[in-house]
């Protein structure tokens, strides 16, 4: 097999988080202990509701907030003793929002040019030339690159924040939620152009993302997180013909999809209740207050993320039940 | 046949501003039968929320009626005056928002926010008012409302916040429900119990529900009849099932097939999905003739020039299209 990508050993990045009015000091578990690995030109899907971690993950893959604990390895180098410029050259992030991730005051063709200067591209021609065949790429037309962000629809912001991730030809780009600030009717381009540049650029992706339509169309891999763990992963069609957690098949069961009204297993697979706050998960296995599966081990023991089948785990003590 | 619970007949919604009067909402029209939910579906910026804000006479400047009638029972109530319409609100037409936290009064404790709706639409004194504050949280299933009817809004979660918006939309039994993009800031597994429960409360007291939402799949789910609004104007309207199974506009077409659809890529394979060319138009720029016409593959010359006649579908629909066939 050849050499991952990218390579977590039970990462974890917690925070230390202070109250005003006295209390105390207390700890979150944004990411508590997760391994994963992203070959070269795969696709991970990343799932997961607000507060799972998700996003710290992906900061931290960037490198922008070090790890509490564990690794983060790219290309077999660990990440805290890489140059910044390098990691700069290897991973790259798209925003969920691409008007608040552009700086209104420059052209875009000083957003796409910048980064290349940075790191070293000084000649004007090279520079021209490659800003101008990014544009083309995303596309958007040559006239664009002189024009501000707030000249441009949501659509072609995002083109714009997928070009300027690109511009330093990474490996690795991290869509954080990539589409769910477009309108409806916009989101089939960008995914289109993501999975285009993805197969012509021979590029990987963790798309990170809430819309499991969005995750089972785009990823070869996906992992579902709940409260700083993973708590299933598998191959894309594994993860959603075959669930094996109760968590991902309340995820999948919450879809409201007109086709599967009458689907009985989807009545029962609904969570109750609301994700438990980050700063006090449940004991035991995290899920286990909304979980229908609920036993007492659930509560005594962490379930382990382990193997159902070859590349498909699940961290759940009943991962043998199929429904 | 009796009137329907609410008929909204040729509205029409001006926008004044950047030197010019707009029109943000025309000749809009729909009907919901009594504890019927009905839904409105449109990306941001089609009008779908206006809409709703016309039929809660909560227009203000600079969005004015532009004419057409909203009637509830039969009886006119778009010139009502504002004690009328105050009077009406809550009783009869209660509304729920998408972001309760800006809903909700944050100084004032939650149990007090519901005890509220009793006081002022039914004249029941505070003491009474309280407990039948704590039932209607016990219904909408807060776990100890005992001891969340004291709570302040800040104190609870997301979901439960839904809730209890839910609570005081209820509280009154009104006749209609407009719940505008009532789980849009939820995570997903909660909003599934939230439309359950509005769902299942609406259909208990026959409460019709005016739906309004950007999700299509959701709203189909969840209502009998589907309306899809686009710039202003709405395209086309069917059951529910029928606007998934056999969309008659091109632009439902094209956002029926352009999401990514669980189960699809198991059953075919990755296929490219089929893209809407082109952006929504800006309420001071739409085109001429047809409003979708730039981004429609379908379109020709009549489509640029004249705009489409609604024509009525043979099974309780209708569309808005030139070439619907």
């Amino acid at each position: 097999m050849a050499e991952p990508l990218l390579t977590l050993q039970d990462l974890a990045v917690h925070f230390q988080v202070g109250s005003a009015f006295g209390g105390g000091v207390r700890t979150l578990k944004a990411v508590d202990g997760v391994d994963l690995d992203v070959a070269p030109g795969e696709c991970l899907g990343l799932v997961g509701e607000s507060g799972c971690g998700k996003s710290t993950l992906a900061l931290s893959i960037m490198g922008l907030v070090p790890p509490t604990r564990g690794q983060v390895r790219l290309n077999g180098h660990e990440l805290s003793k890489r140059e910044r410029m390098a990691t700069a050259r290897t991973v790259q992030m798209v925003f969920q929002d691409p008007y608040a991730s552009l700086n209104p005051r420059q052209t875009v063709r000083r957003t796409l040019a910048d980064p290349l200067r940075l790191h070293g591209i000084a000649n004007r021609t090279e520079v021209d030339h490659r800003v101008m065949d990014m544009l083309a790429k995303v596309g958007l037309r040559p006239d664009h690159a002189d024009r501000y962000p707030h000249e441009f629809s949501g659509g072609q912001r995002q083109r714009i924040g997928i070009a300027r991730a690109l511009i330093l030809q990474p490996k690795l780009v991290i869509c954080d939620e990539p589409v769910s600030a477009l309108d409806v009717s916009i989101r089939a381009q960008i995914i289109n152009l993501l999975l285009e540049l993805k197969d012509e650029l021979g590029l990987a992706y963790i798309m990170i993302s809430h819309d499991l339509g969005v995750v089972e169309h785009v990823s070869d891999r996906v992992a579902v997180m709940y409260l700083g763990r993973i708590v299933e992963q598998g191959g894309w069609q594994e993860i959603f013909e075959d669930p094996r957690h109760p968590y991902t098949r309340a995820l999948i069961a919450a879809i409201p999809d007109p086709f599967h009204r009458a689907d009985a297993f989807a009545k029962r697979a609904k969570a109750h209740g609301e994700i438990a706050s980050a700063l006090d998960p449940p004991a035991g296995c995290h899920f286990n207050p909304r979980c229908p599966l609920k036993a007492d081990r659930c509560v005594s023991e962490v379930p382990l993320l382990e193997p159902v089948a070859t590349g498909h785990r699940a961290a759940c003590h009943f991962r043998e039940r199929t429904a | 046949m009796s009137s329907p619970l609410l008929a909204v007949r040729d509205l029409n919604i001006a926008l004044k501003g950047g030197g010019g009067i707009h029109s943000a909402v025309e000749d809009v029209s729909f009907e919901i039968g009594r504890g019927e939910a009905f839904g409105l579906v449109g990306e941001s910026g089609c009008g779908k929320s206006i809409t709703a804000l016309a039929v809660m006479g909560l227009l203000r400047r600079p969005l004015s009626l532009g004419g057409g009638r909203i009637l509830l029972d039969g009886q006119e109530i778009q010139n009502a005056s504002a004690a009328e319409m105050r009077r009406l609100r809550g009783s009869r037409i209660a509304m729920i928002f998408q972001e309760p936290m800006t809903a909700l009064n944050p100084l004032s404790p939650v149990g007090r926010q519901i005890a509220e709706m009793f006081v002022l639409h039914q004249g029941t004194g505070w003491t009474e008012a309280m407990d039948r504050a704590e039932d209607a949280l016990r219904q909408v299933r807060v776990p100890s409302p005992e001891r969340r009817i004291k709570d302040y809004p800040h104190q609870l979660s997301g979901g439960m916040r839904q809730r209890v918006m839910i609570a005081i939309a209820l509280a009154c039994g009104p006749d209609l429900l407009i719940a505008d993009e009532p789980t849009t800031a939820l995570d997903v597994t909660v909003q599934s119990e939230i439309i359950d429960l509005m769902a299942e409360l609406c259909a208990a007291k026959g409460t019709a529900i005016l739906m309004i939402s950007h999700d299509l799949g959701l709203v189909a789910n969840m209502c009998r009849r589907v309306a899809v609004m686009y710039a202003g104007r709405i395209v086309e309207a069917q059951p529910a099932q029928a606007i998934f199974a056999t969309p008659r506009h091109p632009y439902t077409r094209g956002l029926v097939d352009s999401l990514p659809r669980l189960g699809e890529r198991a059953k075919r394979g990755r296929q490219r999905l089929r893209e809407i060319a082109g952006v929504v138009p800006s309420i001071a720029a739409y085109p001429a003739g047809c409003r979708f016409n730039p981004r429609c593959s379908a379109v020709t010359d009549i489509c640029r020039t004249t705009a489409p006649a609604i024509t009525p579908l043979p099974a309780d629909g209708l569309v808005r299209c030139h070439h619907h066939g």
